[in-house]
């Protein structure tokens, strides 16, 4: 038992889970913002594995670690529009359409990254985001290197989650966009274009998404390899509907999740080998499969999610 | 511009569909393999080299299409009662160790005759139950079943993972994680002598005939197609829509299963987690490319294994990454979901 206070007690685990929950965060955020809209984008997986190889492929080639995470979110936003046309303007089925873009996208990263970089012994790497501690905050005790010593993308997506629950829920177009997502019919006689809000959506989530990528290769690693998402993007996807579709919501799923995965990392060291390491492995996905069970009865979801909008068919 | 329905599909422009579809996709990823450097007609022609070129090659195909019909057969069975099963990877793995285990622990002894059928039949039912979860958290929470059969495919394998480390482990295997051997009387017969093809073949097409009976001739086949067009009509017309998706989920799940089991008992003898390389979601492109129809699928999961195969040789004289293989199979699918719109819909000014 005082292995488990050990670890929950050590600033490293809070530090870790800040770290391990910016991409879930930010994927999560993506996912949120195209679902809101009324489009399941189930790209993510694909479009956070092309986020990770084009960011790091990047700065590989010598861009700087900004101009790496700007390509992965560009990157993500033409995947974004990609589903979007399919989606939106042919109205094709979001899943199909979706695990298409998530296939695709996969295969090409690999592609793309075997073509750049040829075989090596051991994977090339960069120098990634170092981590800034705030001035003030993170000379408190314990809280301060948990929390306040952290990459520049784990404040971003922070900061972008609260900017998003504001956009979402208190501005007009957070109005208009929940609209699309609830009765693009209502929407559209309220004089809002429910394509072209259906369209952003997708793209900016999309472009959040391959952020969600970024970081992986950028901040948390330093180099890309194949399978490196290893399914945090249909982690996010859970999470959204562990977050009833709330930004703020997300910030707090990710990190409880993030909490949880840091602690069977953790746990695993200290019991040393006496239980299969791959029972500690299987916790994030029996947690998001748990969670899914647990919140899916209680979360509104946007009522047009997964319908085609055409306009004047009902 | 707008999208109007069309009255009638021409029955040679569904025909053409695929072939439409493929050449698109052939000619977006020959523009990548010019970028890449490299002639791209030369470099079809060595990937249809590498797949068919020789005796050996060609069965190399055919066995690697074994896997693909099946998994491809699973994923259309489910999809045509819209029944998002993304969880083939996790059933194919799931029934490869339950036939590992059924074959070295119980039924070791017994004659082939008798030992491959009931390793079939587990291997199947393994996959059934892994999908049946998913299918009660859907019915009973309303839980999209994308995201859950998609998480599974994580713990499939981390289990797998897990046996061949402790209780299955095979002690000869130099301190390798891998299961412990079928028996030799498991081990599906060859078709073909000096090649890896095996029985699985024959049982994958004939599966595949059967399902297309199934579904163009029974009340099970109208049901299951009537749920996933519309599902309250369905349930309003009498369709008992639970029941026919919880059978829908065996036989989706049973034959990912059984794709598990074949490829152990038909190739390789033993379990290690790279028994699949992804088998379970190529499964999705292939049931796609086939338009969820049970003879496409045949031919779609050829096509897949051709480039598969096709493209380790070409990479290797032309130095272009074998990934192309999986680059050229995703693009068909977006390129068929585009094609298929259009035998539904014309553009109308």
């Amino acid at each position: 038992m005082s292995a488990v206070f050990d670890i929950i007690a050590s600033a490293g685990l809070w530090a870790a889970v800040l770290r391990i929950a910016t991409p879930l965060i930010l994927g999560t955020l993506g996912a949120l913002l195209c679902e809101r809209a009324g489009v399941l984008n189930l790209g993510i997986e694909g479009i956070m594995t092309f986020g990770a190889m084009i960011g790091w492929l990047s700065v590989y080639n010598g861009a700087d670690l900004w101009t790496g995470f700007l390509m992965a979110a560009l990157a993500g936003g033409l995947f974004g529009l990609l589903h979007a046309g399919l989606t939106v303007t042919l109205g094709l089925s979001q899943h199909v359409s979706g695990l298409g873009v998530t296939l695709f996208a996969a295969s090409f990263s690999y592609f793309v990254f075997r073509l750049a970089v040829p075989v090596a012994g051991t994977p090339p790497t960069i120098t990634p985001f170092q981590p800034i501690a705030i001035p003030g905050l993170s000379d408190l005790p314990f809280v301060g290197p948990a929390f306040f010593v952290q990459t520049p993308p784990t404040y971003l997506a922070i900061l972008l989650a609260l900017v998003l629950a504001y956009v979402v829920f208190r501005t007009p177009l957070g109005l208009a966009i929940r609209m699309t997502g609830e009765n693009p019919h209502a929407a559209e006689a309220q004089g809002i274009n429910p394509m072209v809000v259906r369209y952003g959506a997708v793209i900016v989530g999309s472009a959040l998404m391959g952020m969600a990528g970024a970081f992986l290769t950028l901040s948390a690693f330093n180099s890309f390899f194949p399978t490196m998402v290893q399914g945090r993007g249909w982690i996010c996807i859970a999470l959204v509907v562990f977050a009833s579709w709330r930004p703020e919501r997300a910030l707090l799923g990710a990190l409880l999740f993030a909490f949880f995965d840091g602690f069977q990392l953790r746990l695993q060291t200290a019991l040393g080998g006496a239980v299969p390491y791959q029972l500690f492995l299987m916790i994030p996905y029996v947690l998001s499969i748990a969670a899914l069970a647990v919140m899916a009865r209680r979360a509104r979801v946007p009522q047009a999610l997964m319908q085609p909008y055409r306009r004047g068919e009902r | 511009m707008r999208f109007e329905r069309r009255e009638h599909r021409p029955v040679a422009l569904v025909i053409a569909t695929p072939l439409i579809a493929i050449a698109s996709a052939l000619a977006i990823a020959g523009v990548l393999i010019a970028i890449a450097g490299a002639p791209v007609l030369e470099a079809y022609w060595r990937i249809l080299q590498g797949a068919f070129g020789s005796r050996l090659s060609a069965t190399e195909t055919l066995t690697r299409a074994t896997p693909l019909i099946l998994t491809g057969l699973a994923a259309a069975v489910a999809f045509r009662a819209r029944l998002w099963n993304i969880g083939g990877e996790g059933q194919f793995y799931l029934g490869a160790i339950t036939v590992a285990w059924a074959s070295s622990q119980l039924f070791g002894d017994l004659p082939s005759f008798v030992q491959i059928p009931l390793l079939l039949l587990f291997g199947a039912i393994a996959g059934m139950i892994l999908l049946l979860l998913p299918l009660w958290m859907r019915l009973r929470f309303s839980v999209d079943e994308v995201v859950t059969t998609l998480l599974l495919n994580f713990v499939a394998v981390l289990i797998v993972s897990m046996l061949i480390d402790t209780v299955l482990k095979d002690p000869l295997a130099f301190g390798w994680p891998q299961s412990q051997p079928v028996a030799d009387a498991a081990m599906l017969p060859k078709l073909l002598a000096r090649s890896r093809l095996h029985l699985g073949l024959v049982i994958a097409v004939v599966l595949a005939l059967v399902l297309a009976f199934v579904q163009s001739r029974t009340v099970f086949g109208m049901q299951s197609r009537a749920a996933g067009l519309n599902p309250q009509g369905a349930a309003f017309a009498g369709v008992p829509l639970g029941r026919t998706l919880v059978i829908v989920a065996c036989i989706s799940g049973g034959l990912a299963g059984l794709a598990g089991a074949v490829e152990v008992m038909g190739v390789q003898g033993y379990v290690t987690t790279e028994l699949s390389p992804g088998y379970g979601y190529s499964g999705i492109v292939v049931a796609m490319l086939a338009n969820l129809n049970p003879f496409g699928v045949v031919l779609a999961g050829l096509f897949t294994a051709t480039m598969f195969v096709g493209a380790d040789g070409m990479s290797r004289s032309l130095g272009i990454p074998s990934y192309i293989a999986d680059v050229i199979v995703a693009l068909s699918l977006l390129t068929m979901l585009i094609a298929v719109f259009f035998t539904q819909y014309r553009i109308r000014r």
